[in-house]
């Protein structure tokens, strides 16, 4: 796969406006993260590049091909949704069978090892399985799949901490391993901001940014000490999410790590530090 | 190799320090491998670029070198490269912090070169 376009991706239901105009160039070969508040339309999004809807104007291409009923091409992306898609009675290992009729190159050593590794058991009926093991039962088809393009909808939910540990691990191996395109759509910021390198954020149907990972972290930096004095520092600068307590203030400047002033900010006494990932996208999507 | 994923400093400077500071300390010898960029990246779980920026680093100053298909090695001079380098930012590090932080306690010369004498330096 060279490459992901989506051009004027327009969407309504009904009256309402999912999607706005969104146009984006996803270069393959990277791990994207799609971020947004609830609703903020990234399921809309996956769900038109995979073409499990119509999109009311506008369209997706990969290498160039249109995706609405290319089956060819949709063959080529595994989207590991919300929902589970099989039938409750069937079996872990027989789902396994069907997903290999759809993905010729679903690796079915791989998936039991994972399965194995993970403590699945491929002999449960999929309806048996607990909300952390339908996660993990969905997680593991996706990474088997062997699909040059890999979308996760939120997945991990539902899983403890060990399991979420295993299974970040067990992605980066898996990209490591070949070159492919991963976007995870999630509400953990926090938990997968070192594994992502560049962020899709998306607000009210229209994406707000697209940036690496590494630049946004470079373009902003956090300031905090007395509340006059960090005010007498911001005066004349871009800033956002402030909080509060008492005479303490802490604020984050939009402005370029490498253009703080240390000068001022000592001569000032406040404290200043590096931007969190999640604190900038709840600075950035806060209305 | 130890990392600090919610520390002040970017990760992939981290990962180029801390090989470093292993390589000092000889948990990696000269013309000995280090780990490899899927190895750092799983095990931290970061992204493999981060990884491969901060192992790039060292090989860009000649620390570190590649032998296509094997892996990244530690090259040969490569500790006493780092111990010039080290002792260079010695001074900015920790001298210029050190009289920072004594100044806003109100610490006199006199009393940082007791507390010199009393830390038995070799």
């Amino acid at each position: 796969m060279k490459s992901i376009k989506i051009e004027n991706l327009t969407k309504y239901y009904g009256n309402t406006q999912a999607l706005n105009d969104v146009s984006l160039d996803i270069e393959t070969g990277k791990i994207y993260g799609l971020l947004g508040r609830n609703g903020a339309g990234k399921t809309t999004l996956i769900n038109l590049v995979t073409d499990k809807i119509f999109p009311t104007s506008g369209k997706v291409l990969i290498d160039g091909e249109d995706v609405s009923g290319n089956d060819k091409v949709l063959g080529r992306i595994y989207y590991m949704m919300e929902k589970n898609l099989f039938p409750d009675y069937m079996k872990v290992k027989e789902s396994f069978k069907w997903t290999h009729e759809f993905y010729p190159g679903f690796d079915m050593e791989y998936a039991h090892v994972l399965s194995k590794k993970f403590g699945l058991s491929i002999d449960k009926k999929i309806k048996s399985l607990s909300t952390g093991y339908c996660t993990i039962f969905k997680a593991v088809t996706a990474l088997a799949s062997n699909a040059p393009l890999m979308i996760f909808d939120e997945p991990v939910l539902g899983l403890d901490a060990n399991h979420r540990d295993l299974f970040y691990k067990e992605l980066l191996a898996n990209y490591t391993k070949e070159a492919k395109t991963m976007i995870l759509s999630t509400h953990l910021i926090e938990e997968v901001a070192d594994v992502l390198e560049e962020a899709i954020i998306i607000k009210d149907g229209r994406i707000i940014l697209k940036k690496s990972v590494e630049d946004l972290l470079e373009g902003a930096y956090t300031v905090s000490g007395e509340i006059t004095k960090v005010d007498e520092y911001v005066s004349s600068r871009k800033y956002t999410g402030a909080e509060i307590m008492g005479k303490f203030k802490s604020v984050t400047v939009l402005e370029e790590v490498k253009k703080r002033d240390m000068a001022s900010i000592n001569e000032l006494g406040l404290d200043t530090g590096k931007v969190e990932l999640q604190k900038l996208f709840i600075a950035l999507t806060n209305v | 190799m130890k990392l600090d994923l919610n520390g002040e400093k970017a990760i992939y400077l981290q990962i180029a320090s801390s090989i470093e500071d292993d390589i000092l300390k000889n948990i990696f010898e000269e013309e000995q491998q280090v780990m490899s960029t899927t190895e750092i990246s799983v095990n931290f779980k970061i992204n493999p670029a981060t990884a491969a920026k901060g192992i790039n680093l060292l090989v860009n100053e000649g620390i570190l070198y590649k032998k296509r298909g094997v892996g990244m090695f530690v090259a040969q001079g490569a500790k006493n490269k780092i111990l010039i380098k080290r002792k260079e930012e010695f001074y900015h590090t920790y001298i210029i912090s050190l009289i920072e932080e004594a100044n806003k306690l109100g610490i006199s010369k006199e009393e940082i070169m007791n507390m010199i004498e009393r830390s038995k330096v070799k």
